[in-house]
């Protein structure tokens, strides 16, 4: 089980209150924790990727463990802090106001 | 019983205000979607109970939400979630693809930047759902970077109407300085065939076969500001109106000038007259006299705001040139608002009722064709567009 924390725009939109918790088949990656979360909520997707190149839209970022992960290859592997659901992946607006 | 539903999309999420018939006690509902950006929503003519609404976020796209019950609950078509983990992945929803395939589509090359260069096309956002006139389930999508797209299941799915975008001239389309939009669309009720849309800067267009072929319809209008001032394309609409007693009769607020035609856009003439300012964004029609129409004058084109600190509404009784200026009720002395192309709409209760919302956050109403107007709500966030629904 893998936790996600949304954006408080996307919680509105997927109806939520909190954190995501996912269940991932095979290898966590963040491709397949993002595969995941728009299978589960699909209004979610084109949200954080673009619908056909599945490329990060350019004001979201991704998070993990304290790290920025928002340019990195969507199929490597997460940490073992997420994979184990200790951490959460973090997702969020690239900068705050608008 | 009679009343009236105003829909108003604003920069922070959505409003609905609703009166009886009076127009004169007003419950204000909202806001929906707070935190998003409200382009548009519009009732369907056949089922006032089906809602389309705009939702849109520079950083996360672009969503249409559908309500069943008159907006009182919203839901994604296609986006419900799925109720286990492990079920089966569910539905797309929100996606605007250009079509280019050899069938149906046309080629994705490229339209003009600001600066003449070519830039590639991009989706951005939809300005202006329009539903079908006989279909709930039917509804038009105006989108930025300038297309129409189409859809026949509730919003579910998508489809471009690619014979606009792929006509011949797309290449050469110009963005406004709100971007390269397709923000206005009429549906001729006489006629299921004929469509008018308007894009900014490109101008108005029309297809007159459901969608297959379209054509510039632009003769007539004059814009100084582009290399030919009367180029069959390049020139910056602002909003189209018509009434639905008379479709062959458009009038039309460009960058500069009201304009008027009387064979279905194919010629055009100004009707600007005595009005303070002829540049603006919004026009529309009364619902039951095809000769009265109505505009809001905006300083300048660098000045968006009311002329001398004044909100005027002007309107003219016998179809332009002359113009009266309706003030009963408006803020006369330091007003510096401006009202966007899709935030004004009458509706068709016997004695009409004329509303618009400004970027200060105002929804008027007046329930006298404009004769006297009165705040329906003061303080809402910057307002983008404004709909009524007559209810019977």
């Amino acid at each position: 089980m893998i936790r996600v924390t949304l954006p408080a725009h996307l919680r509105k939109l997927a109806q939520l209150d909190g954190e995501v918790e996912l269940r991932l088949e095979g290898t966590v990656t963040l491709a397949a924790a993002l595969d995941a979360l728009e299978a589960r909520y699909p209004t979610l997707r084109g949200t954080i990727r673009e619908h056909e190149t599945k490329k990060r839209r350019p004001f979201v970022r991704f998070f993990v463990c304290g790290q920025d992960w928002s340019h990195e290859p969507q199929d490597k592997l997460l940490p073992d802090g997420v994979a184990t659901g200790k951490e959460p992946l973090i997702i969020l607006g690239a900068i705050a106001g608008g | 019983m009679s009343g009236v539903r105003v829909l108003v999309g604003t920069r922070k999420g959505a409003f609905i205000l609703t009166s009886d018939g009076q127009r004169k006690k007003w419950a204000v509902d909202g806001p929906h979607f707070g935190g998003w950006e409200l382009y548009h929503l519009k009732g369907s003519p056949v089922d006032p109970d089906r809602i389309y609404a705009s939702q849109s976020s520079s950083w996360f796209g672009q969503i249409i939400q559908r309500s069943n019950d008159g907006g009182k609950t919203w839901e994604v078509p296609g986006g419900e979630k799925i109720p286990e983990p492990l079920d089966p992945p569910g539905g797309v929803s929100n996606k605007f693809i250009y079509d280019s395939s050899a069938a149906t589509g046309a080629p994705l090359t490229t339209h003009q930047w600001y600066d003449g260069t070519p830039h590639p096309w991009e989706f951005k956002r939809v300005w202006h759902l329009e539903p079908s006139l006989t279909d709930p389930d039917v509804v038009y999508a105006g989108v930025e970077d300038a297309a129409l797209f189409r859809s026949d299941d509730g919003a579910k799915s998508w489809q471009e109407v690619a014979g606009l975008r792929g006509h011949g001239t797309g290449a050469q389309w110009q963005p406004g300085a709100g971007g390269l939009c397709l923000h206005t669309i009429i549906l001729d009720p006489t006629n299921p065939q004929r469509i008018v849309i308007a894009i900014s800067a490109a101008g108005a267009f029309r297809t007159d076969d459901g969608g297959m072929t379209w054509k510039p319809i632009n003769r007539g209008l004059h814009s100084q500001y582009i290399p030919d001032p009367t180029a069959e394309i390049g020139h910056c609409v602002h909003h189209i109106a018509m009434s639905p007693a008379r479709p062959n009769v458009l009038f039309m607020q460009k960058h500069w000038d009201v304009l008027r035609s009387d064979d279905g856009g194919d010629n055009w003439h100004e009707i600007s007259g005595n009005l303070p300012s002829d540049f603006g964004f919004v026009v529309d029609v009364h619902a039951h006299e095809p000769e009265t129409i109505y505009v809001v004058p905006i300083k300048s084109d660098s000045e968006h705001f009311s002329p001398d600190g004044k909100l005027r509404v002007y309107r003219s009784r016998n179809g332009g040139n002359q113009w009266q200026a309706l003030t009963k009720g408006l803020p006369q002395k330091d007003c510096y608002v401006n009202v966007l192309r899709d935030a004004m709409a009458v509706d068709s209760l016997d004695q009409c009722g004329v509303y618009f919302g400004t970027t200060g956050g105002q929804v008027y109403a007046s329930a006298d064709g404009g004769d006297s107007w009165s705040a329906i709500v003061r303080d809402l966030p910057a307002v983008v567009s404004v709909e009524v629904q007559t209810l019977r």
